[in-house]
């Protein structure tokens, strides 16, 4: 059996910068395994613009994005293996995987870092109602056909939910000819971000309709017409509502899914929000030694946020190779409490973390002239006020180990408080 | 001159093709999609019933027993999904356990064997997820789950391996009767460029109509004794893989005046499947699902089995059951047209009964036609190998001779390219995604073909020479791409 200190499982943009920052930390013995025939992951098909301000202040399309992470890589000779699909995680970390030169193979590694990114919320698993016929896509699956094949999927398009990926797909079908009706979305607010409504849509004059669904899909062969209704506060649609759009296409950005069948194979805890690995401070998973970064562990917006804790969990999975677990200890728990809808991490152990440490949320609608407010058991740590917070923008806050040390703390409280 | 045309390439069909082909007979088979299983077969409960459903006596009690016998050794024969997982009607609180009885006697006069009622301790042990209100349950051990892409893609498949000829995209307009032979004309299918023989004139010994919901039209084109067909349709979700061990056995509820319940089972693959509902409509290709169907459905599904992870649905779809007015199949030859043989009304249980449905309307036009033997008839079929069901070792093996097996273009249900380019190519091959999709389970994962449909695109372009435009969902103008980038 082949042994690494270190596999990767995914080339994205988390996997490459978690390899980049292990090898920094000293870790030699590093694999990349990608199911892809190139590394880059998603950011491969995102050809339009708007990647980088944070980590290169400057902007890039997704694949010059990647690149820079890849010259990374290669620069620092770390190993990996392209059209490979790992098969299997254990838990005692060993990883099966597949090609077609070498066949199935086993390798035993130290650590492993998850870095498989998300899937598209299917139609089906929406439950949308009507034919089944040609022309529903995932609005990612018509963004890889329009930006991979240079093959266009539609002429007359509704695109049913706000995400980006649509957003970004409603300009791109714009672009190369066909006429985008209407996006409809479910909530009362676009989960989108806000730079992406005024750019893919409102420059184009594409009418976005909140709080509407689709009620029914028309065409045997080819989608023929899509009828859209309001709905109500209980999401049900309300009769009388409804609108036919004849096209021929709809795309659907209703949400993305951690990509985790592999991680629940290897018996990590899953976060029923999230769909992602529930996480230490380190990024550690229920599992010791498996580490998770990216989009396989929550759903980003950014992919600079991506890169940056691919880093940290690249870092951490060092530390752990070098100098083992130390998951004894005091371990505080991070609740979500109004209007948070999760975390990321879930513990904070106060002696193992660093000095500060980042973390991430979402929340639950949207709220404008309210502060995040931090608690430390009953104490208040931090109070930042916010203008406007929308579940389409991941949240950030920064916990600094002095907060923690005290004995003591029960749990740490992250909520959204009204600003007088 | 044909000796045999059957209309209708759906299991009853294929069954009847494949056991044709064990005489010397110029046969065909005529369908207007673009390849078997395209219609009631493709979309129903997949169960083999045991049998104890259907009116002593009636025409769906004897193929159903008989069929029911037949499907194990056929499902090793032509190598195709088939597991007896035994199935339970189940009585709840309140509900009238005559009625089990009766299913009990009624299945004992059917020839059914193994059934007995079970008492609520014995049932709950079998099944640790049955509602709380289940008081007992008529256990069937020869309730079984098969795949009914399979089985009917293997009947055709063998049929076509022994000589039979398979005409797609080619609808039967009309059919007239002659001194000692029909005359079928055929168009064309809507949007299809229709096979060789569309358009002309073809002219057949004996015509077995085999048409599914349709099945009316093409009798009253010839017979005077009309029949009358109501498609009735039944709406199913399907959940994901994580969930297929809610259950193990199919769990149907007792049927009452309302009819027989929704009925939640484990598939051969391993997903859960609730379902169907029951609904009369007019349109027959009206396999359209409604809100207020799935709503039902999943209100209903909780009455017998508790806690059923509805949030992990995958997929719904919808079958329409060829309900003919008599209640009955129609099996055998028209009393009034000669050599005209009818295979219609087969509504549920029409999948079991299928081999059986296929033996004895072979039997009959052979012995009619006076057919001889075929002595070169191959009765056994191997499956589309998936690596996946291999030891290491084993997979190894077919890598190092084909690399195309270690590469996975379906991540879901981790289906590689050796066994999309086998569908594509072998006998009666696939042409379009859900024809790629039936035969390998690529597509069929949670990500609803998201994923691997521009790779199995790819693959259909450069295996079956097709351009992307003429690359289809399912035949027709389903089409996937209209053109280049800037070109549309
Ligand atoms: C349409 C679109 C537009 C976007 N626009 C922007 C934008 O404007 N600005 C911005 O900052 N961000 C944007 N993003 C977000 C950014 O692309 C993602 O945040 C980022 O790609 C996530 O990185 P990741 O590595 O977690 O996942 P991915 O990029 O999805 O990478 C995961 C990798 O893992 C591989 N993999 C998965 N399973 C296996 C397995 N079993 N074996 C081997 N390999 C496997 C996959 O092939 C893939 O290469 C956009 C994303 C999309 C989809
Ligand atoms: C909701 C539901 C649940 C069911 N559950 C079960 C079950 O659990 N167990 C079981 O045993 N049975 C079950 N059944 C019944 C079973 O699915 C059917 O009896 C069986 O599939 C019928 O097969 P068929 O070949 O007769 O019809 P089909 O599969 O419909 O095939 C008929 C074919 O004829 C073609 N055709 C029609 N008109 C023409 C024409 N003019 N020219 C050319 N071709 C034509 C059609 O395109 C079609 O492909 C169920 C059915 C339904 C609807």
């Amino acid at each position: 059996m082949k042994q690494y200190d270190l596999v990767i499982v995914g080339g994205g943009p988390a996997g490459l910068a978690a390899a980049v920052a292990a090898r920094d930390a000293g870790i030699r013995d590093i694999l990349i395994i990608e199911r892809d025939g190139r590394l880059g992951g998603i950011l491969n098909q995102c050809i339009h613009n708007g990647f980088g301000l944070h980590t290169f202040q400057e902007e890039l399309t997704g694949p010059e994005y990647a690149h820079r992470f890849i010259e990374q890589v290669q620069e620092r000779g770390i190993e990996y293996k392209l059209n490979t699909m790992v098969m299997e995680i254990r838990k005692d970390k060993t990883v099966v995987a597949m090609n077609g030169d070498e066949g199935m193979f086993v390798i035993q590694a130290k650590a492993v870092i998850l870095a498989m990114g998300c899937r598209e919320r299917s139609r089906g698993a929406l439950n949308l109602p009507g034919y089944r016929p040609a022309g529903i896509y995932s609005a990612g699956t018509a963004q890889r056909l329009v930006n991979m094949e240079g093959q266009m999927p539609g002429k007359r398009v509704v695109i049913l939910g706000s995400g980006d990926i649509g957003l970004i797909m409603a300009r791109r079908m714009t672009l190369e000819g066909a006429k985008v009706e209407v996006v409809a979305e479910l909530m009362p607010y676009s989960g989108g971000l806000k730079r992406n409504i005024v750019q893919c849509l409102e420059d184009f004059h594409i009418p976005l309709k909140l709080s509407h669904t689709v009620v029914k899909i028309e065409g045997r062969k080819r989608v023929e017409a899509v009828t859209i209704a309001k709905v109500g506060p209980d999401r049900r649609p309300i009769p009388g509502t409804e609108e036919r759009y004849e096209c021929d296409t709809l795309l659907l950005s209703c949400g993305l899914i951690p990509e985790n069948e592999l991680s629940k194979g290897a018996g990590v805890e899953l976060s029923g929000i999230t769909g992602g690995p529930v996480v230490n401070d380190a990024l550690e998973t229920s599992v010791e030694g498996i580490f998770a970064c990216g989009n396989v562990l929550h759903v980003h917006d950014l992919v600079d946020f991506v890169s940056g804790e691919a880093a940290k969990a690249g870092e951490y999975a060092a530390r752990y190779i070098q100098k083992g677990d130390k998951r004894e200890g005091r371990s505080i728990l991070l609740r979500p409490m109004e209007g948070v809808r999760y975390t990321v991490p879930t513990f904070i152990r106060p002696q193992e973390m660093p000095e500060e440490v980042t973390v991430r949320f979402r929340v639950a609608d949207v709220y404008r002239d309210c502060a995040v407010v931090t608690y430390a058991g009953d104490r208040q740590i931090s109070r930042r006020r916010k203008k406007i917070l929308a579940p389409g923008e991941m949240e950030q806050v920064v916990l600094k180990k002095e907060d923690l040390m005290e004995e003591g703390i029960e749990d740490i409280t992250i909520r959204i408080e009204r600003e007088a | 001159m044909f000796d045999v045309a059957i209309i209708g390439a759906g299991v009853t069909g294929c069954a009847i093709a494949r056991e044709l082909s064990r005489y010397r007979v110029k046969a065909c088979v005529i369908e207007k999609e673009e390849d078997v299983c395209c219609g009631t077969s493709k979309a129903n409960s997949a169960i083999v019933h045991a049998g104890f459903d259907a009116r002593p006596g009636s025409l769906k009690a004897r193929f159903n027993v008989e069929g029911a016998k037949m499907m194990e050794a056929l499902s090793r024969e032509l190598d195709f999904p088939y597991k007896k997982n035994g199935s339970l009607v189940v009585c709840t609180e309140g509900q009238d356990r005559g009625i089990l009885e009766e299913l009990l006697r009624q299945g004992e006069e059917n020839g059914v064997e193994g059934l007995r009622i079970l008492e609520q301790e014995e049932v709950r042990k079998l099944e640790k997820n049955l509602s709380e209100d289940v008081i007992c349950a008529l256990y069937a051990s020869e309730g079984a789950i098969c795949c009914p892409f399979h089985l009917t893609i293997a009947l055709g498949e063998n049929a076509a391996d022994n000589g039979v000829e398979f005409y797609f995209d080619t609808q039967v307009e009309t059919i007239k009767k002659q001194e000692d032979h029909y005359e079928i004309h055929t168009k064309a299918a809507a949007g299809t460029k229709g096979s060789e023989i569309a358009g002309k004139e073809i002219r057949a010994r004996a015509v077995v109509n085999a048409a599914g919901v349709y099945g009316d039209v093409i009798n009253n084109m010839v017979s005077e004794h009309k029949l009358h067909i109501t498609p009735r349709r039944g709406q199913y979700e399907l959940l994901d893989k994580s969930t297929g061990d809610h259950v193990s056995h199919t769990i149907f509820q007792l049927p009452t005046k309302m009819g027989k319940g929704v009925l939640v089972t484990p598939t051969v693959h391993g997903n859960l499947l609730v379902g169907p509902t029951a609904e009369d409509i007019e349109d027959k290709e009206g396999t359209d699902t409604t809100a207020e169907g799935l709503r039902n459905l999943e209100q209903s599904g909780a009455l017998s089995v508790k806690d059923l992870p509805l949030r992990q649905v995958i997929t719904s779809f919808a079958g329409l059951r060829a309900h003919e007015e008599g209640g009955d199949f129609v099996i055998g030859e028209a009393e009034d047209a000669r050599r005209f043989y009818n295979a219609a009304g087969i509504e549920s249980p029409g999948l079991s009964s299928a081999p059986a449905i296929g033996a004895y309307l072979a039997k009959e036009i052979a012995k009619d036609l006076a057919l001889e033997e075929n002595p070169d008839f191959v009765g056994e079929r191997k499956g589309i190998l998936h690596p996946g069901d291999l030891s290491m070792e084993e997979q190894n093996e077919w890598i190092r001779k084909q690399p195309a097996y270690g590469r996975v273009i379906c991540r879901c249900e981790s289906v590689t390219e050796g066994e999309i380019l086998d569908a594509i190519t072998r006998t009666l091959g696939a042409r379009s995604l859900d024809g790629v999709k039936r035969r390998t389970r690529a597509g069929m994962g949670r990500c609803q073909a998201g994923f691997c449909s521009p790779r199995v695109m790819e693959l259909l372009e450069k295996t079956a020479g097709l351009s992307p435009l003429e690359v289809t969902k399912s035949g027709g103008e389903s089409v996937i791409v209209f053109g280049q980038n800037k070109e549309i």
